[in-house]
């Protein structure tokens, strides 16, 4: 990542706030859409700061999302102040959550969301610490390599 | 099928997008979760749901859903109906029960956008 980026901005995500939930996310599809990148590229790239996002609303008190478009890939860090994950391994398993009902009722919470994030990244890290917050970090290839497509 | 063939099919009232019912589509996705939402369904399908919350919009929006199909006669609330304007993405409503929605798209030629889920 020594390349100048092409775009680099941060948005702020407020915990519990369900009503706004996705808005990030709209916003991010929206810059990328405007630099021209592959309509699939950028499906992914909104997909995983979309979750990410309801992550953010549901479990931590603030975070912010930061965007960082360089030649041939998107990355997205999602860094909220928050409980932390005390077992990221176990989080990380689908099926498991510590959901709210709140959260339930708004179609998510099914212990989808890191999972989804990571099968829908080209590289992701995790990294959290209980009582401080978690750190996401999400890349997104954009010219693809046509050994694994 | 065309959305108007849908909407006349399922006994739908649209709600948001009566000037783009003559959009083709030709796959379908139906959930209630979100997350499987966004795992599953494949840009430019239907995707057909009970949920009624302003996620469900935001959901499409981000995986380019074409238009989403809102099954048991639920509908959107003010804030929804907004959100769904500004996103420009055809809502429909009808009184059949998901079950009898899939049923008839399927009928009708509409395909799973997956026909099932594996390792990818």
């Amino acid at each position: 990542m020594d390349e100048k980026p092409l775009y680099e901005g941060c948005l702020t995500v407020a915990g519990g706030n369900f009503d706004n939930a996705g808005e990030v996310s709209a916003s991010i599809k929206t810059i990328l859409k405007k630099m021209g990148l592959p309509s699939d590229v950028v499906r992914k790239a909104a997909l995983v700061t979309y979750e990410s996002e309801i992550n953010i609303v549901s479990y931590a008190r603030r975070g912010m999302i930061r965007l960082h478009v360089v030649p041939g890939s998107i990355m997205i860090e999602a860094i909220d102040e928050g409980p932390g994950i005390p077992d990221i391994e176990l989080a990380m398993q689908p099926g498991y959550s510590t959901a709210s009902p709140r959260i339930r009722e708004m179609g998510f919470g099914a212990g989808m969301g890191l999972c989804n994030i990571k099968s829908f990244s080209d590289m992701f890290k995790i990294s959290s610490e209980v009582g401080r917050g978690t750190y996401l970090k999400m890349i997104i290839k954009t010219n693809r390599d046509p050994l694994n497509s | 099928m065309i959305l108007h063939e849908i909407k006349d099919l399922l006994e739908a009232e649209v709600l948001i997008g009566e000037d783009q019912l003559d959009m083709e589509v030709k796959t379908a996705f139906m959930a209630d979760l979100m997350s499987d939402v966004l795992a599953f369904a494949t840009a430019g399908s239907l995707l057909i749901t009970g949920l009624t919350n302003p996620q469900v919009l935001r959901t499409a929006d981000v995986i380019d859903i074409a238009a989403i199909i809102m099954g048991r006669g639920k509908r959107l609330s003010p804030e929804m109906t907004q959100l769904a304007e500004m996103m420009n993405i055809p809502v429909l409503t009808t009184k059949y029960i998901l079950f009898e929605v899939a049923g008839r798209l399927y009928s009708k030629g509409i395909r799973g956008c997956i026909e099932k889920v594996g390792s990818k």
